[in-house]
């Protein structure tokens, strides 16, 4: 059974999810991808650009501008994919509702990778629903193979039905590795744009006649949903027959091994009569679905009795645990022993901001302040956790700057009030905030925590890092350059780890009256290199156990030394972790912390 | 190949490797001819946070994540991430312990203190444990970066792989010019878990 060892046998890789769909693009002759990073979406435009080189690929400011950058592409006859994550297509949801009325030229498969359990995100909205708001099929890969199948059957339906297509993703099919045996691949050729008014010009004339078009389509996608092998019916016992789609079908199959499926391969439209007629087969239909009763509904609506939500509740990822819970309430499964021999209690380890984050040593001298916060979505977000505590809203990308201007308007109780964005942030929907903080002279300050990366989706290029994602050199916006021509006439820029300097600007912009900037600029401590200068250490003959130092969050400093002549417990630096960004040293109140490299009196 | 699923978690904190020996793990399982899968979450994790991959193998693999108190060996890189995922572990399974502790930010409030001796009550638990100071036995070797082998290398004690193809996986995904010395590593871990 050795991988490869026959000629004729297929290659197999064991690949995420979203490597599968990168795979997939090329095996599938996509021509162009675009979007946005987006945990857990980030990986397939990231694999595209190192493996599969005959691509072009990119990273646009935003969702919004990735799907119309994939549809241009589309329209020009060149098959395309957008990548984004769940939150991500609500940004791209304006030109993705008219594509589904303009259709493709060449296929157009959208990615919508949703995160049930908020491994890291704002909110676990179901995606599932933008299939029907938009009208346009949805694909609901189960494993890795099918991640990557799906593109060339999802470019083969967009083309067939002339529609964009939903390829809905989650965090489990994104990010598990499953074995993929490769396919061959299909070079398509690029057809050229084809000028039709009455389709690409979507005036109300044009765009009445293609909703038309748009309903007529969706019932032509109905019958092909009941006859489509994406869909099949399994038969085991038919006691149970089960109804389910990705994630949720390999969950159930590993609880219900011996009950009859109905596998959903196309989520919508559901194929109705099919699933009639297993339901007319067995003695109980069981849906089995994560978050909303997508399929439930539907089914109950067309008199289709099943039980779903019941089982399976509405929160958070279908996990083996809490899908045993449910079936075995409903008395499918037996009672499984609850686990046993847990620690009373262990202390949580809450992600925090990395050693040297200059996140940190801004935040450090805004929060004197005691302003109100506006936050925006990136790793500064962890600014929120104690002992930071200084960022106090996290909404979505680029609210941080709207939120400010509105609290600025009613507020009466005379604080500051800042708005904390990231450059990546910024750019993806910051700017059109600031326009309005500036046309409406709103009395805000915002801080532009310039780092150069899209840290938190694990350091990704933007239009201000002076590279592509393909890796070629780019023009580099000037953000104090944008900034004023944006109109800010305040406009400062502070390196994060001098604490004088960050308090003088924060002191300056805050006494402006009107929209003040601060562009707090100090490379991320990760990426794109790991920064390393030298250490600090604690000198133990001058460190009082105060926990000024310990204040700061820094994860390199611990309360793991000696006792103080006090019996008060000192600070360890872990010289391994500390990336030498001296902010610990700059708020010693007692000269106790040293570089590495200074001689110490004895 | 018997039709039982092998589940193998992986615990530890972000920046220790677990996800590099979860990778090697698997693909060892595949290439050894099972079906295999695995599955962990990025994003947070890189911050300090908590990181767990679920490793399962055998002739089918459905769901990417093994079901609670399913894992029939855990291996821990970090000795209060063993005490947290230690009832995930099936009964009459085993663990191996990396005995490094790292003390998270939070252990400095007056809320959380780091757990006395989080060894001892995994073994009261789970008595089928290994303890190996990984990093220690690393340093000795000479490179501290080779703490996710050697577990992998006490790890492989406990399941039945061959040993030529650990190697072949290992030499494929460590840096350039650190095979041999990877490969003691791992060497060293299994010796110390069968010891």
């Amino acid at each position: 059974m050795e991988a490869s060892t026959r000629q004729e046998a297929p290659i197999r890789y064991l690949l995420s999810g979203n490597e599968a769909v990168a795979l997939g693009c090329r095996e599938a002759g996509v021509r162009l991808g675009a979007g946005y990073p987006g945990t857990p979406s980030t990986e397939i435009l990231e694999t595209l650009a190192r493996l599969v080189p005959e691509m072009y690929v990119q990273w646009s400011p935003n969702e919004k501008v990735g799907l119309e950058v994939a549809a241009g592409a589309a329209l020009t006859g060149a098959r395309a994919i957008s990548t984004q994550k769940h939150v991500g297509l609500n940004v791209a949801a304006d030109p993705l509702m008219t594509l589904s009325y303009m259709g493709v030229e060449a296929g157009l498969v959208v990615v919508t990778a949703d995160d049930p359990e908020l491994h890291s995100s704002q909110n676990e909205q179901d995606n599932r629903h933008y299939a029907r708001f938009a009208k346009i099929p949805m694909l609901e890969p189960s494993c890795s193979q099918e991640a990557k199948d799906y593109v060339a059957a999802g470019m083969e339906i967009s083309e067939r039905f002339d529609t964009p297509v939903l390829l809905r993703m989650t965090t489990r099919i994104s990010h598990s590795k499953g074995i993929v045996e490769a396919g061959e691949l299909r070079s398509v050729a690029v057809k050229g744009f084809r000028k039709d008014a009455r389709k690409y010009v979507m005036v109300p004339a044009n765009a009445r006649a293609r909703h038309a078009f748009v309903e007529e389509r969706l019932d032509r996608l109905r019958a092909f949903a009941e006859e489509t092998e994406l869909n099949r019916v399994e038969w085991g016992d038919r006691r149970v027959g089960v109804v389910a789609a990705g994630v949720g079908y390999v969950q159930a199959r590993e609880l219900l091994p011996e009950a009859s499926y109905y596998k959903l391969g196309l989520g919508w439209p559901l194929p109705l009569e099919g699933i009639r007629r297993f339901a007319a087969e067995v003695e109980r239909l069981i849906v089995i679905e994560e978050l909303d009763p997508f399929i439930e509904e539907q089914l109950l609506a067309e008199g289709i009795a099943c039980e779903g939500k019941s089982l399976t509740g509405l929160l958070g990822e279908l996990t083996p645990g809490r899908l045993g819970k449910g079936l075995a309430a409903a008395g499918l499964i037996d009672t499984a022993p609850a686990p046993a021999g847990a620690a009373a209690t262990v202390l949580p380890r809450p992600p925090v901001l990395c050693p040297g984050c200059p996140h940190r040593s801004l935040f450090w001298g805004v929060k004197p302040k005691k302003g109100n916060v506006f936050g925006d979505i990136g790793c500064y977000t962890l600014a929120a956790l104690p002992p930071l505590q200084t960022i106090d809203t996290c909404l979505d990308m680029g609210a941080s700057i709207g939120t400010a201007i509105g609290s600025s308007k009613v507020a009466t109780d005379g604080k500051p009030i800042f708005a904390a964005i990231g450059d990546s942030t910024f750019l993806h929907s910051g700017m059109t905030g600031l326009l309005d903080a500036v046309y409406n002279d709103a009395d805000i300050t915002v801080l532009i925590l310039d780092n150069r990366v899209t840290a938190m989706t694990g350091g990704q290029e933007h239009p201000a890092t002076g590279k592509t994602l393909m890796g070629k050199a780019a023009r580099q916006v000037d953000l104090p350059t944008l900034v004023k021509a944006l109109g800010v006439d305040h406009v400062q820029v502070v390196a994060n780890h001098d604490q004088p300097a960050v308090r003088a600007a924060v002191e300056a912009a805050v006494a402006h009256a009107g929209p003040s900037v601060v562009i707090a600029r100090a490379p991320c401590a990760l990426m794109p290199v790991k920064i390393r200068e030298i250490p600090y250490r604690v000198d133990p003959e001058r460190c009082v156990g105060c926990r000024t130092c310990l204040r700061t969050g820094c994860p390199a400093l611990s309360l793991t030394g000696g006792l103080t002549a006090k019996g008060l417990r000192q600070v360890v630096i872990d010289e391994d972790a500390c990336t030498g960004c001296s902010l610990c040293f700059q708020v010693c109140p007692h000269e106790a912390i040293r570089l590495t490299s200074e001689e110490v009196p004895v | 190949m018997s039709a039982r699923t092998t589940n193998v978690l992986l615990v530890g904190v972000g920046g220790q490797g677990v996800l590099l020996a979860s990778d090697i793990l698997s693909q060892v399982a595949m290439e050894a001819g099972h079906d295999a899968k695995k599955s962990e979450v990025h994003g947070m994790a890189q911050r300090g946070g908590v990181v767990s991959s679920h490793v399962r193998f055998g002739e089918r693999v459905w769901s990417p994540i093994i079901p609670e108190g399913g894992a029939d060996v855990l291996l821990a890189f970090e000795q209060a991430e063993a005490l947290r995922a230690m009832h995930l572990v099936a009964p009459g399974g085993s663990a191996v312990v990396n005995t490094q502790r790292i003390i998270p930010p939070i252990a400095a409030g007056k809320d959380w203190d780091y757990p006395e001796n989080p060894l001892a009550e995994v073994r009261a638990r789970i008595p089928a444990t290994v303890a190996v100071s990984a990093r220690e036995e690393c340093r000795a070797l000479g490179n501290e970066k080779m703490v996710s082998v050697l577990l992998l290398g006490a790890l492989s004690a406990s399941l039945d792989f061959d040993e030529d193809l650990w190697r072949k996986v290992i030499r494929a995904r460590v840096p350039r010019g650190t095979e041999d010395l990877n490969w003691r590593a791992f060497q060293r871990g299994r010796e110390l878990a069968s010891a």
